[in-house]
């Protein structure tokens, strides 16, 4: 995730202040991991280097966290091209799960058995998302349904792969 | 702490004509909890929910349900049993379609005896609960898919059933319109205390699960009961 | 163009039909095989006046040609003299010959004359005297078997008929002289009444035929109008898809055709065994009317593309699914009620305007009324279904899911059971006519059966024989009692008088006191009383004025006429003594009034008299088996062509019930098809809803909770299309009776056939149960 174009999306609705800026991203989109303030600090200072924000103005008392920013045209620009720009969907070819089913079947381990555990794993998760989806509010449920979607993904894989463990023993062992 | 299942199942074989659908399946149901039953197409998930709930006879192996042996009972009388303490969500297809979402909902409880008003006093209750109270007076045909799995999760929760199995209950639901349901039917057996064997094969779904277990090829393999 | 269009979209259809997959070609077959009923039931209709045509030929060949007399016996001719018997309620015909040269005509179906004492029979008489039970009847018929009787010589090939040779048939005890075989009937112009009953019946028969096969293309409506849905979706428009469906239903309709020509072919061969009202026909007299066989082949398929548009008329079919309106305009009922009011307003102007000797009626007239009122009340049941169900709340499950079914859908239901609405009324309608025509027609026969059940009549040589036949009776196993007379007459001896040209005389009749007191009311009796009995020309008898130029107490009367065969003689005489007593004549069991002089057996030496009979009413045992067919056989051991009758209290009334029956019987075939096509589309109804039903068992309903309302959902309908019958049935009676002057007799007439009707409903309900309880397993929930 591009967390200069999330910054400067924050900053379109108005100038803000950066610990506003960081209070903001982290309700929103930092469940798992919040920002750091030396991230923001970091990223402002690109975006200002670029042309993208500008300081509004400053508080007194100093330092950086007291900084107004504000967005230029440049940024909104940029924004906006970032925003139009499809993402690459992202295949996952070979992901840390084939390897170890790869791994499994050449060493003669069960492979079923570890689909098995992997699934109760994902489910387990799937299980705490679809609590917090309950509680939460509609940008939460966004959020988990997005990463209930991904893994359920993962499980249909697992489903696919485990109907034809068979046949990827007998091609791995060939 | 290990409560007495309130559901069990051994050993259960069960073959259409050649084909077997179940061979030696072993399953436990405490009370209130919800499992999730997955597994491929064809792998005897509704066949075991079928056995557990006593509509199919299994060829071999036993099911008791709340100290009682379900496999020896006559069929009067498990179908009794399915009128007082199971409940039913099927994937489509179960509502009558010439009665009305509201007489719908009531018919397990007149089926039970219960008089007319009250059954269908009961039944509005649960539409409302359900948040299809504006539909009672329509018949199936006339209201959306999802507006029918609620009025079904309705009907199956209006007896106050211990049990409550569900057959790919959202399967013919979009994405939004099956969350609800999932939602409506886990929240509702919660508040009731109601027990659930969900049949599905949507992970998703599985997720609204306390646990799951998986069929595969005819017999059930469990993540955690068997820890 | 247009004409190209339509039969490209018919032939389309008609693919369909036969390809279409397991489930179209089921329905397929079973449009065709229940079409084909239909048209072999109209075919055999069709067949009825060549049947009744071929019989009358038939008799008319094998009888002795009697147009005209033949007086002198020559090197071709023959006495013959017809015989009757019943056994054991079926009749057994004959005919005695006796040819009187070497010429003598064979009869038909006789290879060669029999001998006397010989007899051909018909197969069937043949395998019954063949058989244990033909004992009693072997005794009966005196001659040796030597051969049959082939077809040209019977009506049916169940009938019982023998020829038999004769060398004792004389011209005192024969039917006649005839010379050759065969002679053409005049053609008898039908009784109003007969016409008015057959145009009746054949409207009420065929009516619900026609209903049927209009059902059947229907067959599987739902699963076609998804086809026809998926038809539209690549691009049919609707006008097409209607021929389309027209076309399925032709193609139903034309396999059908074929079907019921292949029933009908099939069926005819069994005609040889049944009797329906006497009614046995040989196969190859079974043969439609051509006129009326076009017809059929004409009007069934065109009428199955009739109504499947009038039936797709108030459906829509969009490429994504059949929208019927969904909420249905109500039906409407004036038109209805116009049909009906027509068909009245032609037969009520008619009351009265039938008289029993016409022979010509307003044949279009009737029937164009009768057809209207029928059809009439026919649609009127659609109507009458769905406004009754409207109103109905509440009730059980059982019951709540059957009325809100046909709240829902009642046009099915509705359709398939008018049909019994037309058999039904109809059948109602016809009862009443013939119960009022039997009391009418037939009346009391003033026999009294409780009195005596047989009568014989057998030919003495003298008194003597004629009191030893008597005894043969009282001895005969089963009898319990015998009323015997020994007949003679008596003349007023002297020359005639002025203005007469012979004798006056009156019967004279010897028994004892007990048999006497049958005849008449006697104030006591002692062996040796005469009696005058008069009956006050009762019955057509004379008027007792000239009973007693002849008989009077103290008068002297001649016992052989003198002129009779013994001319010249002296004639024997016999005073009547003045103790004689007037006496009143009643009924005999027979229901005859016995007039003249009554004389017991001391009074009168009774082989005295001339050519006396022997006069016998025999009472038998019911709990004999066979009681009457013994004392059959004694009559015929007296006298081999003695007439025995059976006495009924009601003449005819045996053939009236047997109509009766067959009015029900055809009422019965009639509603059967119509409760086969019920049977089908509640088969059809609860396949489609294979899936609810599992469910609904799934959640613990019970199996008779469902069988109930299975139950109510067939009842509902023919309930009220019976009663629609019963009031239409009686309506249509009471028009049809007031047409031809008569009363009402019985208005319990629609019992039997409502009891029809209720078994109907039990009938289609136990049918549709297994196939119920199978499509309640839970196989039908698996949605992998």
């Amino acid at each position: 995730m591009s967390i200069g174009h999330t910054l400067l999306g924050l900053l379109e609705s108005g100038p803000r202040h950066g610990y506003d800026l960081k209070r903001a991203f982290d309700e929103r989109f930092g469940h798992d991991r919040p920002l750091h303030y030396g991230q923001v600090y970091s990223t402002m200072s690109r975006l200002l280097r670029n042309g993208l924000v500008e300081v509004d103005g400053v508080e007194a008392g100093g330092g950086p966290e007291r900084k107004r920013y504000a967005i230029t045209e440049a940024g909104i620009t940029d924004v906006e091209r970032w925003l139009s720009q499809p993402e690459k969907p992202e295949p996952y070819l070979q992901s840390t799960l084939y390897t170890k089913v790869v791994l499994a079947l050449l060493t003669g381990r069960g492979a079923a058995e570890l689909l098995d555990v992997q699934r109760a794993e994902h489910l387990r998760l799937m299980r705490e998302l679809t609590r917090r989806k309950k509680d939460g509010d509609l940008a939460d449920q966004l959020i988990c349904d997005h990463a209930l979607f991904h893994l359920e993904a993962d499980l249909r894989w697992l489903e696919l792969t485990a109907a034809r463990l068979d046949r990827l023993a007998e091609e791995i062992r060939r | 702490m290990t409560t007495a299942p309130l559901l069990l199942a051994s050993g259960i074989d069960k073959a259409y004509g050649p084909t077997p659908a179940l061979v030696g399946a072993d399953f436990a149901l405490r009370a209130g909890e919800v499992v999730a039953v997955m597994g491929p197409s064809g792998s005897g998930k509704s066949t075991l929910l079928h056995c557990l709930a006593g509509i199919v006879r299994p060829d071999a192996g036993t099911i008791t349900y709340d100290g009682r042996e379900l496999t020896s009972l006559p069929d009067a009388a498990r179908s009794a049993l399915r009128r007082s303490d199971f409940g039913f969500v099927f994937q489509f297809g179960q509502l009558v379609p010439e009665l009305t979402c509201v007489e719908n909902v009531a018919l397990p409880l007149r089926l039970n005896g219960e008089r007319r008003r009250s059954a269908e006093l009961k039944a509005e209750e649960w539409l409302t609960r359900l948040e299809v109270e504006d539909v009672g007076g329509k018949r199936p045909g006339e209201i959306s898919g999802g507006q029918g799995q609620r009025v079904a999760v309705a009907r199956a929760l209006v007896t106050a059933p211990r049990v409550i199995f569900a057959d790919e209950p959202t399967g013919a639901l979009d994405s939004l319109n099956g969350e609800r349901v999932m939602q409506l039917l886990t929240d509702a057996s919660r508040d009731t205390g109601a027990a659930v064997v969900l049949v599905t094969h949507e992970a998703r779904v599985a997720a609204y699960s306390d646990r799951e277990v998986v069929v595969r090829d005819g017999s059930v393999r469990s993540s955690e009961w068997a820890v | 163009m247009r004409l190209r269009t339509w039969a490209r979209d018919l032939a389309l259809g008609g693919r369909f039909a036969v390809t279409g997959g397991r489930g179209g070609l089921l329905r397929t077959f079973l449009t065709a095989v229940g079409v084909g009923l239909g048209v072999a039931l109209l075919l055999l209709a069709a067949s009825l006046p060549n049947m009744t045509f071929q019989r009358e030929v038939r008799e008319s060949v094998r009888d002795p040609d009697a147009s005209y007399e033949t007086l002198q016996p020559g090197r071709d001719t023959f006495l013959y003299v017809r015989h009757q018997t019943l056994f054991r309620g079926d009749t057994v015909t004959g005919m005695v010959l006796r040819p009187e040269g070497p010429d003598a005509a064979l009869p038909p179906g006789a290879a060669k004359l029999p001998g006397p004492g010989e007899m051909l029979v018909s197969p069937a008489l043949g395998e019954l005297l063949g058989s244990p039970d033909g004992a009693l009847l072997r005794d009966r018929l005196p001659y040796k078997v030597v051969g049959t009787v082939g077809d040209a010589g019977l009506i049916g090939p169940a009938e019982l008929r023998y020829l038999a040779g004769s060398d004792t048939l004389t011209t005192d005890n024969y039917d006649g002289r005839g010379r050759e075989y065969g002679w053409s009937v005049p053609d008898e112009p039908f009784n109003a009444f007969l016409l008015l009953l057959v145009l009746i019946a054949c409207v009420v028969l065929l009516l619900p035929v026609l209903v049927f096969i209009a059902t059947a293309v229907r067959f599987g409506g739902e699963q076609r109008d998804r086809r026809l849905a998926a038809l539209r979706l690549v691009g049919a428009d609707t006008a097409m898809t209607r021929r389309i469906a027209a076309g399925e239903s032709l193609m139903g309709a034309l396999l059908g055709l074929v079907c019921g020509t292949g029933f009908f072919l099939v069926g005819r061969r069994f005609s040889g065994m049944v009797q329906v009202w006497d009614v046995n026909a040989f196969p190859s007299d079974v043969v439609p009317v051509p006129a009326l066989a076009a017809l059929i082949f004409a009007v069934v398929p065109v009428s199955a593309v009739v109504v499947t548009l009038f039936a797709l008329r108030g459906v829509a079919i969009e490429p994504l699914g059949v929208v019927r309106t969904a909420t249905p305009r109500p039906r409407r009922l004036w038109w209805r009620l116009l049909l009906l009011g027509a068909g009245a307003a032609l037969l009520v102007p008619m009351a009265g305007a039938i008289d029993l000797g016409d022979t010509a009626i307003d044949t279009v007239g009737v029937a164009v009324g009768s057809v209207l009122a029928l059809t009439g009340l026919t649609t009127l049941l659609p109507w009458l279904v769905e406004a009754f169900v409207r109103r109905l709340r509440g009730g059980p499950v059982a019951w709540q899911l059957a009325v809100r079914r046909l709240q829902l859908s009642s046009g099915t239901a509705a359709r398939a059971v008018s049909g019994i609405v037309v058999a039904a009324a109809g059948a109602i309608a016809l009862q009443m006519l013939f119960q009022a025509m039997q009391n009418d027609f037939v009346t009391v026969t003033n026999m009294d059966s409780s009195r005596a059940q047989l009568d014989v009549r057998v030919d003495a040589q003298d008194g003597a024989e004629a009191r030893e036949m008597i005894a043969r009776f009282s001895d005969t196993e089963g009898v319990t009692g015998v009323i015997g007379t020994i007949t003679s007459h008596v003349w007023r001896p002297g020359p005639l008088k002025q203005g007469e040209e012979f004798a006056p005389t009156t019967p004279m009749t010897v028994a004892d006191c007990p048999s006497l007191r049958e005849l008449a009311a006697l104030p006591s009796c002692e062996d040796g009383d005469v009696f005058v009995a008069l009956a006050h020309g009762a019955e057509g008898g004379p008027e007792d004025s000239w009973v007693r130029r002849t008989a009077e107490p103290g008068a002297q009367v001649a016992l052989r006429d003198v002129d009779g065969p013994q001319r010249g003689e002296p004639v024997p005489l016999w005073r009547i003594p003045d103790t004689a007593r007037v006496v009143e004549a009643r009924r005999d069991p027979v229901g005859q009034y016995q007039f003249g002089v009554l004389a017991t057996p001391s009074a009168i030496d009774a082989s005295r008299l001339d050519a006396p009979e022997a006069g016998v009413s025999v009472r038998i045992d019911p709990a004999v088996p066979d009681a009457a067919e013994h004392v059959r056989n004694t009559a015929a051991s007296l006298d081999p062509l003695a007439w025995v009758r059976t006495l009924q209290d009601t003449q005819r009334d045996a053939q009236f019930s047997s109509v009766r029956t067959g009015i029900l019987a055809g009422a019965t075939a009639t509603m059967l098809l119509v409760a086969a096509s019920l049977l089908v589309t509640t088969l059809e109804q609860l396949r489609d809803r294979k899936r609810l039903l599992s469910s609904l068992v799934a959640f613990g309903t019970r199996r008779t909770t469902l069988s109930w309302s299975v139950l109510w959902q067939t009842a509902v309908p023919i309930a009220l299309g019976l009663a629609l019958a019963v009031a239409g049935g009686l309506g249509l009676g009471v028009v049809l009776l007031k047409m031809i002057g008569a009363q009402v007799e019985d208005w319990w007439v629609f019992l039997p056939v409502t009891g029809v009707g209720a078994a109907l409903i039990v009938a289609v309900t136990l049918l549709s149960l297994p196939p119920l309880w199978r499509l309640m397993r839970a196989d039908a929930l698996r949605t992998e």
